[in-house]
């Protein structure tokens, strides 16, 4: 019999469905398991108490119409919850505590689910291998002193230790897709204005979005459809007809035109990438589809112009932080002192240098030669999108350039760890639908990720491409929880 | 193109963050290398193309000029850290 911390999400809430396992039995063992996981610095906030009792509550009376009946959840610590202290892991949030919930955790409660605590992330959402945070860095269950990725990395740890049966992230430049891909995990970044960025804590507004992070496809369609909404308190979320992702899932996949652009062939990128790439080519093959090599010429200047118009929009969004109206404040001579201070003991060292360079690209004088120019790239981008989607269905990738790196091994030089969202970030700057998926592991047994990129609104179609190659591909993974003590 | 230490102590001031000189020294060493990087950007002609201000493409809908959060005085101060109650509470700016 498959141990119960094994079952996939959706076998989970088939088991809750024929009252096999109740709500509280499930609840238990996933907090039994947290508890004796602290090595791995997953979470920030503990809601097992309440996860406890709300799990009581709905075997009491059991809905069992809900699409996620009575399943305890930890999700990142960027998305605001009602009266559970949200800090998006900076010191400058550490005692906030929102009176409103997000549209995306609330679609999570609406479907049944439960509340376990809230999941470590960078600073802001800001970085690739959560370092960055407040509470220290998250360390990865797949090696001891591996980083799990980032941002979403506090979830994407405990989504592969098994701390939780599957989580949400948000993806501003790859935060979803990298840590599923350094952990082994899934993870989908949707298209943008598909999940509402209401009550998210903002990093760059016309990038960031919410996606679900599972242990494989199927749960991934389970959970996108939970979260998907369209939400009047979001201006850019986009009304259109959400597909039933998870009941319209579907392995044929026979005959979709899926492109491979030749851009993504890297400089130094390792052997066993490259490897990966044409293995999951064939398996494509194998599934009906045809391969088209195709061309996406602005590719190269995609992280550049990322790094632009991403810190200056974290710029204007994170002027809020004054220590005025919510956060912490360090009392100064004068008003300007204290925002001054507040803001340079509030913001670690990642978050304040992108501050900056958002800062400067908006000053006067420099607007026009660095935002504008990004923002005509990123037009670029976007049309060299638009006409490879002329040409094919889908888009096969590589996830990211590497495996997951020792923690320490990049903190020093920005420039190489921001060239770890070369894949993901053009995702964004189109705002299109990506999706990571493990697809082998490196000669450290470190897994390894491919990316397939779809249409705007077509994450059927990126999850039905996944879930084909997810059976071919067969990812086995067994940690043996050698942080658990 | 270069970050100087003072062009990077004029940010920090438009920044609203203050920092000390040891933290100036490793900005500039960093927005240096960060911004060398970014002028990769001019390698490309981009006078015929028109920015991209909004991925949606769509122009914003209207919504209806109704009040929807009654009497929440009490949740918008909740967070802050100094109020009177009625209002947040900072520096005296007027002499």
């Amino acid at each position: 019999m498959t141990d119960l911390i094994d079952l996939t999400l959706t076998q989970l809430v088939k088991k809750i469905k024929s009252k096999d396992i109740s709500s509280k039995d499930i609840t238990s063992i996933y907090i039994e398991r947290s508890k004796s996981s602290k090595k791995l610095n997953t979470y920030v906030e503990e809601t097992f108490d309440e996860a406890l009792e709300n799990s009581k509550r709905f075997d009491a009376s059991p809905d069992f119409q809900k699409k996620l009946p009575g399943i305890p959840l930890a999700v990142k610590d960027l998305f605001c919850t009602k009266n559970v202290k949200t800090t998006a892991s900076s010191k400058i949030l550490e005692n906030f505590v929102p009176t409103y919930e997000s549209t995306v955790t609330q679609n999570l409660w609406n479907s049944g689910a439960i509340l376990l605590g809230k999941l470590n992330c960078d600073e802001f959402a800001m970085g690739s291998s959560n370092e960055t945070s407040h509470f220290g860095n998250v360390i990865s269950p797949i090696d001891d002193n591996l980083v799990p990725g980032g941002s979403s990395g506090g979830s994407a740890s405990a989504l592969a230790a098994k701390l939780t049966p599957a989580t949400i992230g948000t993806d501003t430049g790859g935060s979803i897709r990298q840590p599923a891909s350094f952990t082994g995990t899934v993870g989908l970044k949707p298209t943008y204005g598909s999940c509402s960025r209401y009550g998210i804590v903002a990093f760059a507004s016309s990038l960031d979005q919410a996606g679900p992070m599972t242990r494989d496809v199927e749960d991934c369609a389970l959970l996108l459809e939970v979260i998907s909404s369209f939400d009047p308190k979001d201006s850019t979320s986009i009304d259109f007809k959400r597909p039933h992702y998870y009941s319209e899932l579907n392995k044929n996949i026979k005959g979709k035109k899926i492109g491979i652009p030749k851009e993504y062939r890297v400089e130094d990128m390792p052997d066993e990438i490259e490897k990966l790439w044409e293995k999951g080519k064939e398996y494509l093959k194998d599934c009906g589809a045809e391969i088209i090599d195709i061309s996406l010429p602005h590719t190269n200047y995609a992280l550049p112009a990322y790094y632009i118009v991403a810190p200056a929009e974290a710029s204007s969004n994170l002027a809020r932080y004054d220590g005025v109206k919510y956060g912490f404040r360090v009392e100064g001579e004068n008003l300007i002192d204290m925002y001054e201070k507040t803001r340079s003991q509030g913001f670690g060292d990642e978050v304040k240098r992108r501050i900056m360079i958002g800062t400067y690209v908006l000053s006067s004088g420099y607007y026009d030669a660095y935002y504008l120019k990004a923002q005509k790239v990123r037009k670029l981008i976007k049309n060299d999108f638009d006409d490879a989607f002329n040409k094919v269905d889908a888009i096969l990738t590589p996830s990211t350039p590497s495996s997951a790196f020792k923690v320490g091994e990049k903190t020093d030089d920005p420039v190489s760890m921001y060239l770890n969202d070369i894949f993901t970030v053009p995702v964004n700057l189109a705002g299109l639908p990506g999706i990571s998926i493990p697809a082998g592991l490196d000669k450290n047994n470190y897994p390894l990720g491919l990316q397939l990129i779809g249409k705007p609104f077509d994450e059927q179609g990126i999850l039905d491409i996944a879930y084909s190659m997810e059976e071919k591909i067969n990812f086995k993974f067994k940690t043996n929880d050698w942080w658990i003590k | 193109m270069t970050i100087d230490l003072k062009t990077v102590k004029h940010i920090s001031k438009l920044s609203r963050i203050s920092i000390d000189d040891q933290k100036a020294k490793k900005l500039e060493k960093d927005l240096t290398a960060i911004f060398k990087w970014i002028e990769k950007l001019n390698q490309l002609n981009t006078d015929n193309v028109k920015p991209l201000t909004s991925i949606a493409e769509t122009t914003l809908r209207f919504r209806k000029d109704q009040i929807i959060s009654k009497n929440i005085r009490e949740d918008v101060l909740k967070n802050s850290p100094k109020d009177n109650k009625d209002y947040f509470v900072v520096p005296k700016v007027v002499e």
